[in-house]
């Protein structure tokens, strides 16, 4: 059993060598053998989710001969092993499901290369997900800016350039802030790793020399970051982003980049700053606040859109929204329901990502709400997959997005503030009736009957770059060939899409297991 | 206030450098100078980080003349995190000119409004 310890080095350093090694792989060979990677690789971590269960401690894995002041440090506990299978999972399902849709936008020879920047993407992930060490963090941030960039560029268009180098731009500027925040906390601190920092930061806070600079580090990583995740003022590029890029692309960086980063924050907050410290800084009144703004300001973005993947963007930032508002509440019932918020959004967020280009599909390829009449009819899968993800999202029973909401109300009760429980249940009504508001509408869109989107098909057109997806007008000839998919192809979109489903009812209807491993998991943390 | 900032000129050059670059990074309508302004705020971060290793007097940490004392040598680990930074923003600036040249190719312009507004043209929003 000792065994287990070494896997998240292994998968880390495996998912870099598998990057290299499908750069020389023909396109479908190399999606093959991601997949088995992938699987490998979820093995592994639910093996490190139950020993680290099973022995009820978190263990450090020492890189090289440098010991705990010195050296590189690998951590894994409940928490890591949850967040890091929950991720892997998505990243899996994500790449199978979108395979069609890749196969038209990617062009054939570069096909491998896109499961190559898959791979690298799951080592960044892994990454900053086990890391110990703060700069560890920087770099693999780095990397996953990198091959982020690189899933939307994969489908040339212009569009998705121009989101690209903006996406790009905003990381920068996030990276750079994250950056200065590591010097300026090295420079006082004198230390790397975690837990030696949050020891002479708990002295400097004590003797009060040097609070300054304390301040100013928590305040550059935390907008850093929350650049990175589309924290409230910041979400603006979001829908070009999602919207443009492959399906696959979309799903994945909604809902694991993002999140990752958001969970690499919560790791420092709680691992080096600690919760006192954070509080003196003021940090979680003012994520209180911004994450209340994105629910509301999100979803009444959302609601304006007139492109279905523009509104499944927008209601991203909504959802990020409650995360940091649950960072916010602090304590125990706070971070647990930001957690549980990850998981839930993560699971329900790369479903709908997946769902609405199916339906756009047989639309014409359009993704506008006025093309999509009736499309869940053409595509009954798709329909019934948008349909579950949007109740989750809404957050009725038995879903997950029922769940994270009720943990949400918890936390404010068990918060100790009247006003910032009012303000809670307040900010969880009007964000739950403003999501009803506009995932209702689409369902109902699509699920009436109607000809728009009918009269149109998708044709694919050779052009001087590479093959394009593209409308041809009053083709009612083509009818059978849209929504015609041969028995694989439909197999390889529906059973990820099932096991995110399934994943998503999990999270509902056996909610207290998961709660019970992100509690352990948060009291490992200390 | 000015004696603490002469004092310590180089973190305040570097604080500044930072500043230039990150302005020119979020409000530059030019790509390459975006990227120019982004290389310049990484070099801040360089700088400060390099000036607090680096103590006067002190030498790097390679054992001259059999001298063993910690106090004769420099703490290693500053200079090494700058050149790891430095291997990033390299990396990083390539992908994003590559981009900006991608972007040039297509639309004949570096400024980032105009190719917004070309895009725009270019399809409808779907």
């Amino acid at each position: 059993m000792e065994f287990i310890r070494n896997f998240p080095l292994f998968s880390i350093v495996l998912s870099l060598f598998s990057g290299v090694l499908c750069t020389m792989l023909k396109g479908r060979h190399a999606k093959n053998y991601t997949a088995a990677f992938e699987g490998l690789l979820i093995a592994m971590t639910a093996a490190v989710l139950i020993y680290t269960n099973k022995e009820g401690a978190s263990f450090t894995y020492v890189m090289g001969e440098f010991p705990a002041p010195w050296g590189n440090e690998i951590r894994a506990g409940v928490l890591e092993a949850l967040i890091a299978l929950i991720f892997l999972t998505v990243v899996f399902c994500s790449v199978l499901a979108g395979w069609r849709f890749l196969q038209i936008d990617v062009d054939e020879s570069k096909l491998n290369l896109y499961f190559s920047i898959i791979n690298l993407l799951t080592a960044a992930l892994l990454a900053m997900t086990y890391t110990n060490d703060i700069f560890t963090g920087y770099v693999f941030i780095e990397i996953l800016t990198l091959t982020s960039c690189g899933l939307i560029v994969v489908r040339e268009i212009g569009r998705t350039t121009l989101a690209a180098i903006r996406y790009m731009i905003l990381n920068l500027v996030g990276s750079g802030l994250f950056l200065l925040g590591v010097v300026l906390l090295y420079d006082i601190t004198g230390h790397l790793l975690m837990v030696p920092m949050h020891e002479k930061i708990l002295l400097i806070a004590e003797s009060g020399v040097g609070m300054q600079p304390l301040t100013l580090a928590v305040g550059v990583i935390t907008i850093g970051l929350g650049i990175k995740s589309g924290l409230f003022p910041f979400y603006l590029w979001m829908p070009d982003t999602y919207g443009w890029s492959t399906p696959s692309s979309g799903a994945i960086l909604s809902a694991v980049v993002s999140k990752c980063y958001i969970f690499l924050l919560i790791k420092i907050y709680l691992r080096v700053i600690g919760t006192e410290v954070l509080g003196m800084v003021h940090v979680p009144r003012i994520l209180f606040v911004l994450g209340i703004f994105g629910m509301v300001f999100g979803s009444l973005s959302a609601i304006r859109k007139k492109s279905i993947n523009r509104m499944i963007a927008f209601s991203s930032a909504a959802q990020i929204g409650y995360i940091y508002m649950g960072i916010g509440l602090g304590g125990v019932f706070g971070y647990t329901a930001a957690i549980f918020q990850i998981i839930a959004h993560c699971v329900t967020k790369s479903l709908l990502f997946l769902a609405s280009p199916r339906l756009a599909e047989v639309s014409g390829d359009s993704l506008l709400f006025k093309n999509l009449q009736g499309s869940a009819f053409r595509a009954k899968w798709a329909g019934g997959f948008f349909i579950f993800g949007s109740l989750s999202m809404i957050g009725i029973p038995i879903f997950a997005g029922f769940t994270s909401k009720l943990l949400f109300g918890l936390a404010g009760a068990d918060c100790g503030q009247t006003s910032k429980f009012i303000l809670t249940m307040l900010a969880l009504a009007v964000s739950s009736v403003l999501n009803a508001l506009y995932f209702i509408r689409t369902v109902i869109r699509i699920y009436s009957r109607g000809e728009s989107g009918m009269k149109e098909s998708v044709v694919i057109v050779p052009t001087a770059e590479g093959k394009i997806r593209t409308i041809r007008h009053g083709a009612e000839d083509d009818e059978k060939k849209y929504g015609a998919w041969s028995l694989s192809q439909q197999l390889t979109y529906v059973l990820p899409c099932l096991i995110l489903l399934a994943v998503n009812l999990m999270l509902g209807l056996f909610a207290w297991v998961f709660v019970d491993l992100i509690e352990r998991g948060l009291l490992m943390f200390f | 206030m000015l004696s603490t900032l002469l004092i310590n000129y180089e973190e305040a050059v570097a604080i500044i450098l930072f500043g230039i670059g990150f302005t020119m990074l979020l409000f530059h309508r030019n790509l390459i100078k975006k990227l120019i302004g982004m290389n310049i705020m990484d070099t801040g971060v360089f700088l400060f980080l390099a000036s607090m290793g680096y103590i006067s007097g002190r030498k790097a940490p390679i054992i001259t003349d059999g001298v063993q004392e910690l106090s004769a040598y420099i703490n290693p680990v500053p200079a090494g995190l700058v050149l790891t930074g430095i291997v990033v923003s390299v990396s990083v600036t390539a992908v994003t000119l590559s981009l900006t040249i991608r972007l040039y190719k297509r639309y004949h312009t570096l400024n980032l409004d105009d190719i917004y507004m070309l895009s725009r043209h270019e399809t409808e929003d779907r």
